[in-house]
């Protein structure tokens, strides 16, 4: 275990321990906590730290999902840093509450497991939950491995809490794959920590000398100019990501990127979209390919929302074709990643060539020859050859 | 003062203005309820014992009783009656809006 | 004990737009004079967050949130904990939910949280339906009544069930302080709100607020309609704290609930054995009360 002035030192911890532990570095005054598989591990971290006086802070043990987002949200509205955590079903009944947050202005931040959807009820990973919460006006992120998860919850809360901002966010992490594969994750100081995340002082909680009412009803008259402003808020956010992540690096040492990261992309012919943790197996593709001398490329999409368009609009012009893993489907039309990188990259003068690949879902292991295959697909249609637009890989039958 | 007056108040008139999110400022009464009513309660202040059962049971606290004598805010009366039918005394009566007494 | 003279003169709730004559507004006005400056409340969707807090219209003059219909409770908590953690002392957080957002959709999270004993205070005011929606009968709906959803007709007497009773739910909790109140009885229910405003941990308030515009009675007869209810035996005035139960009021005999029931429109379409059921209904709760709580 860390104490508080150490400099950093590596444990070797699951990504849900990971985010335990990036939460007890943020100093949170309020977690609400209901379990639900894979997050259970997160909980049970910070319960530990909390019973032995590691974290200090109210453990709330709520009886359902949409109540620890009400517990989280009355929490912030006292002007307390909340968080909690969830996956899946969970993350479903709290719906109607991702938008009261969001839509509210409260900088809370949420841990998500992803996991698919019931049903058919199944406990593995893929990202349906938090893509069918695409809309709420929480920011997503994506990360890839536990030390992505223990810095992008640290610079959650920064971003979160940014004069301008206060939106909440949701940092996803793989179900399974990446919440309980272990691994050496460097541990911040607590002091450092300290230095880059100041104590939380809201400026939208209660003040007694200056009593309020907060999220409202707002008539037909005034709700659009609300919604235009939590928009703006949400725009805004894409120059203040870049510049935590870059503070962050400049502090810790790594800089994850910000909204996109690139991988052998500048002489690439085609490239792969990838978010979460399939990204890393992704990589190692990449440069055995490379090493058969075909030029691909990765892009690791880290923030979903907001959504980098500009990127995708400027990349399109460098690349021949483009293929998204998108471990999640939109039921009669195609994955959600891929919807979006397709629209961003479209416009009068034609856009690349494109497939979006549905893989993974429901904990189905996306390996390394999936990949390889996904890229000669790719690699064929940017030589003219016919590829269907929608693709299932990993399939029992392919028909 | 210990009732909130009506203010005019000065609403957003750019983005800047708008506050962070849809919140609002304890104790902001844009307009008077006084165009609901139909009936008007009148207390006789010679009936009046004070026993304050008519301010007690206002539900929308429009009996002042600051001044030693009840008084109605007119502007926020809705007219519901409930101060004349309990009145112990007989000391409130409803008359229709808009007839002039003495 | 409250003293009528004693009672501040501020209004904190005031120049909201409840419809006239209207029971909540008795209830949250004089709740608020209660509690004061230093209070909190939670609103979910209901009639009174609808009347009071219309950007940028805003008729509290404390603190307040709205918030989703379901959550009352855990909202509730979630201010305990942050004012807890923050060192925050002395503030009264308190909730006002209808009927429906108790009994029904609130019925989880007001549960968990006078389980977890977070210190709160949970007003739920009575008007026996959704009433903000425009009055579809809820669990607290009467027997009999006539509401949007449950409408009488040649098939129907109208609602077919009797009242959840919340008060018993919390005592199966084992609440610190719980009670039943009426709007009709002011000093009582100030007198409860103040002991709330004293318990260490969580406490509920039940209190019937009559509803000219979703029972039918005009506007001037709230008071009068409240009365007849306790009168009539229909709903009782009583506390529970330190593991017992005190009647706070015994009507030496209940009065018919004839009188009661058809004075308002809601329930006029009542054959005779109809209004027997409610009667021997009301009978049956009362021998219970005198076996259990009146020995």
């Amino acid at each position: 275990m860390t104490s508080g002035n150490k400099v950093s030192k590596r444990e070797f911890l699951n990504g849900d321990e990971a985010v335990a532990y990036g939460v007890r570095l943020c100093r949170p005054n309020v977690v609400s906590v209901y379990p639900i598989t894979p997050q259970t591990i997160v909980v049970e971290k910070i319960s530990e730290f909390v019973a032995n006086k590691l974290m200090d802070c109210e453990y709330i043990h709520v009886e359902s999902e949409h109540s620890a987002m009400a517990a989280a949200m009355g929490a912030s509205m006292v002007g307390a840093r909340a968080f909690t955590a969830t996956s899946s079903q969970g993350l479903a009944y709290m719906h109607e509450m991702l938008h009261y947050v969001s839509g509210s202005r409260f900088p809370i931040v949420m841990m998500n497991a992803n996991r698919t959807l019931a049903a058919p009820w199944n406990i593995f990973g893929d990202q349906r939950d938090s893509m069918a919460q695409r809309d709420t006006g929480w920011i997503q992120v994506y990360v890839e491995n536990g030390q992505e998860a223990l810095d992008m919850i640290i610079q959650a809360y920064r971003l979160a809490e940014h004069e301008g901002i206060y939106l909440p966010v949701m940092v996803n992490l793989d179900g399974f794959v990446n919440t309980h594969t272990y691994e050496l994750v460097s541990v911040p100081s607590q002091k450092k920590v300290d230095e880059f995340l100041p104590a939380f002082v809201s400026k939208n909680a209660v003040d007694f000398n200056n009593p309020r009412s907060y999220c409202m009803s707002a008539s037909t008259e005034w709700n659009m100019e609300f919604r235009q402003q939590q928009h703006e808020a949400m725009m805004k956010s894409k120059k203040v990501i870049e510049s935590i992540d870059r503070e962050f690096g400049d502090k810790f040492g790594r800089y994850h990127g910000g909204m996109v990261k690139e991988y052998k992309c500048d002489d690439a012919e085609v490239v792969m979209v990838t978010t979460g943790s399939i990204s890393g197996t992704s990589r190692l593709v990449v440069d055995s390919m490379r090493e058969k001398g075909l030029k691909v490329g990765l892009v690791k999409l880290r923030f979903f929302r907001p959504f980098p368009v500009e990127y995708f609009r400027e990349l399109k012009s460098r690349v021949k074709a483009v293929g998204v893993i998108d471990r999640n489907l939109s039921f009669g039309y195609e994955g959600a990643v891929g919807s979006e990188v397709k629209s961003a990259m479209y416009d009068s003068c034609g856009s690349p060539k494109f497939i979006d690949f549905i893989a993974g879902i429901a904990g189905r292991d996306i390996k390394k020859d999936d990949i390889e295959l996904m890229y000669n697909k790719l690699l064929n249609l940017s030589r003219g050859q016919e590829e269907a637009e929608l693709q299932f890989i990993g399939m029992r039958w392919q028909e | 003062m210990s009732k909130p007056q009506i203010v005019k108040y000065k609403m957003p008139e750019c983005k800047k203005d708008m506050p962070l999110g849809p919140s609002s400022e304890a104790g902001v009464i844009i307009e008077p309820n006084a165009g609901w009513r139909v009936m008007k309660p009148i207390i006789d202040n010679s009936k009046c014992v004070m026993c304050l059962r008519c301010w007690l049971l206002c539900p929308d606290g429009v009996i002042d009783r600051e001044k030693g004598i009840l008084e109605i805010d007119y502007n926020f009366c809705k007219g519901c009656g409930i101060c004349s039918r309990e009145c112990p005394q007989k000391a409130i009566t409803m008359v229709k809006e808009g007839k002039q007494y003495d | 004990m409250i003293k009528v003279k004693d009672l501040t003169d501020k209004e904190y709730l005031y120049g909201h737009k409840a419809c006239p004559g209207c029971g909540m507004g008795i209830v949250g006005r004089l709740a608020a004079k209660v509690l004061g400056e230093k209070t909190i409340i939670a609103l979910p969707a209901s009639c009174m967050s609808t009347v009071t807090t219309q950007y940028p219209q805003m008729n509290f003059s404390v603190p307040s949130m709205t918030m989703a219909f379901p959550g009352t409770g855990a909202v509730l908590s979630g201010m305990s904990a942050g004012l807890k953690s923050l060192g925050i002392k002395d503030v009264n957080v308190v909730g006002f939910a209808g009927d429906g957002g108790t009994a029904d959709i609130g019925i989880q999270a007001l549960s968990g949280a006078v389980e977890r004993g977070d210190d709160f205070i949970y007003v739920c005011y009575d008007n026996e339906a959704y009433m903000n929606t425009g009055i579809q009968r809820s669990g607290m709906t009467p027997y009999g009544a006539t509401t949007t959803t449950t409408p009488s007709g040649s098939a129907s007497i109208g609602e077919k069930h009797f009242k959840k009773n919340m008060f018993e739910i919390m005592i199966a909790h084992r609440i610190p302080y719980a009670a039943t109140a009426c709007s009709s009885y002011p000093t009582d229910f100030m007198n409860k709100i103040e002991k709330a405003k004293n318990t260490k941990g969580p406490a509920y308030i039940h209190v019937m607020a009559p509803c000219p515009t979703g029972w039918g009675f005009p506007s001037d007869l709230t008071v009068e309609i409240g009365k007849m209810l306790v009168e009539c035996g229909l709903w009782y005035l009583a506390e529970y704290e330190n593991g017992k139960v005190k009647m706070n009021l015994v009507p030496k005999e209940l009065k018919p609930v004839k009188d009661y029931l058809l004075a308002q429109k809601r329930f006029k379409h009542l054959k005779e054995e109809d209004i027997k059921a409610i009667e021997e209904n009301r009978n049956r709760e009362w021998e219970l009360i005198r076996k259990n709580w009146m020995k």
